[in-house]
């Protein structure tokens, strides 16, 4: 049952001696030796839920798109993204995806245009850590002269998330507990120079924070001695993903599937569909308009048994209707839960399926997402 | 009584013509937080290297394979509805089946404890 040791070709995070000294159990992910456990997977998740929970995302690339002005830089990504980048306020962040001439989704990512005026015309990205090596190619070859692709190699990326994550950071970083979610601002954390974004892949109200490699450490030491924060690991974050019915990219999304398969059509900006100027759009408009042939739906199981990725979805009546992309037990819900492609026939809420574990049929019921409600802040008007 | 161990993480326990059979130690720690236990039908026929019961953790599914033949006298129904007895007592309460000894020859096969422990140690 012991994994086998990974290669030594394997890079290390800012914070590897951390993680190690933590007494993580470390694994191989997109090329990184990472923390996949601490204590366990089920208290880490459930303690992520009802206190705070610190990630380390450092593998995530990070880079800024810097052109002339806010218009220029955001037409450059606009090109290969559907979403509207032009009109994204100061200090606001956006969830997109890369797009293939297919209209298939090469990634997934995070985008924020910065507060500060002085850094107008720049834009950060936050990529997976998996396709770095894809996206920032494709990026570069899109963009016109005088916008240029700043690879930020040097920075850590520290999540902290949970109910209790904004009254500890904000004993840190001033103010941080009044921003709303999905927007960032540039602070200090006890005097080191962070770029923070009240955002996150729980569920949960958070924030990232990118840091100077040299100075990740000590932030993240200094969250971690609050009683309110512990380390959490790659295992509950993506348990704590699913429950937030959030896709996990290489699982629930990759090249073939569109926007409007994968059910995150809240990336297409009515203004960009209108124009109809992204990559596949010709596809992916259709599947708007009349719908696509299959569908990303979620899944609760009826008995205790988890079925994973790859499992076959059959419909009441035997026929092969789908298969999964993800799946496992959910601590919160306290119960198995998957998600994956359906049939669009067959992805309305409550639909009876059968999934197919070991050959036998497991009872189950298409679900609305998310399982566990998101909990993000919002900001009183 | 006495305990045999198996390469892939299994423990034996023979007192007379019964067999009990469990996951060690080791084995849970490595699999992390069980949350669902597949036990065999008592009366079913293993041979040496059959999948004899499913374990998975919150990450993947792990197969248990029967250490020697035998047939399936009893399932320890009790981990169905607490499979998290896994991790809390591996070698004890939380044994998966029990089963007759089919060939005694095949716990040669086995490890006793101190080779077992020598050979995580060598992992």
């Amino acid at each position: 049952m012991a994994d086998p040791a990974a290669s030594g070709q394997l890079l290390d995070t800012p914070l590897h001696d951390l993680h190690v000294e933590l007494g993580a159990r470390m694994v191989p992910f997109a090329g990184y030796d990472m923390p996949v456990q601490y204590e366990g997977i089920l208290a880490e998740h459930t303690w992520t839920r009802e206190s705070a929970g610190l990630f380390d995302v450092s593998h995530m690339g990070q880079a800024f798109l810097i052109g002339p002005d806010h218009e220029t830089t955001a037409k450059a990504l606009e090109t290969i993204v559907p979403s509207a980048i032009a009109t994204l306020k100061p200090g606001r962040i956006r969830y997109t995806v890369l797009l293939n001439g297919e209209g298939g989704i090469v990634d997934d990512l995070m985008v924020t245009r910065p507060a500060e005026p002085e850094l107008d015309g720049r834009l950060f990205l936050v990529v997976n850590a998996a396709r770095k090596d894809v996206d920032f190619p494709m990026i570069a070859a899109a963009l016109p002269e005088g916008v240029r692709l700043e690879i930020l190699d040097e920075r850590a990326l520290i999540a902290l998330q949970g109910p209790k994550a904004a009254e500890v950071l904000a004993s840190h970083v001033p103010g941080a507990d009044e921003m709303g979610f999905m927007t960032s601002m540039d602070g200090a954390f006890d005097g080191i120079d962070v770029k923070l974004s009240r955002s996150g892949y729980t569920g949960e109200d958070g924030y990232e924070v990118s840091v100077a490699a040299g100075a990740a450490e000590a932030l993240a030491r200094a969250l971690l001695s609050h009683d309110e924060v512990k380390p959490i690991g790659l295992g509950a974050r993506d348990s704590l993903r699913l429950e937030a019915g959030l896709c996990l990219y290489g699982h629930d999304i990759d090249e073939t599937t569109s926007p409007v398969e994968s059910d995150i059509t809240f990336v297409l900006q009515k203004s960009r569909r209108e124009a109809a100027d992204f990559p596949g759009a010709a596809r992916i408009l259709a599947e708007f308009n009349e719908g696509a042939v299959r569908k990303r739906v979620g899944f609760r199981l009826e008995g205790r048994a988890p079925a994973r990725e790859g499992a076959e979805v059959l419909s009441a009546d035997g026929a092969r209707i789908g298969v999964l992309t993800s799946g496992g037990f959910a601590p919160t819900v306290g119960a198995p839960i998957a998600m994956g492609y359906v049939e669009t026939g067959h992805a309305e809420d409550g639909t009876p399926v059968k999934i197919i574990v070991r050959g036998r049929e497991l009872p189950a019921r298409v679900s609305s997402m998310p399982f566990v409600e998101h909990r993000y802040y919002r900001k009183p008007a | 009584m006495t305990t045999y161990y198996s390469k892939d993480h299994e423990w034996v326990a023979v007192e007379g013509d019964v067999a009990t059979i469990g996951i060690t130690d080791f084995a849970q720690s490595q699999l992390g937080d069980v949350v669902f236990v597949e036990l065999p039908d008592v009366g079913k026929t293993l041979a040496q290297g059959d999948e004899a019961a499913v374990v998975e953790s919150v990450k993947a599914a792990s197969e248990v394979y029967a250490p020697i033949s035998g047939d399936v006298t009893e399932a320890n129904d009790a981990l169905v509805d607490a499979p998290a007895k896994v991790n809390e007592d591996p070698e004890g309460a939380a044994w998966f089946v029990k089963m007759t000894v089919s060939d005694k020859a095949e716990l040669e096969d086995l490890m006793d404890e101190a080779a077992y422990k020598a050979f995580v140690e060598s992992l």
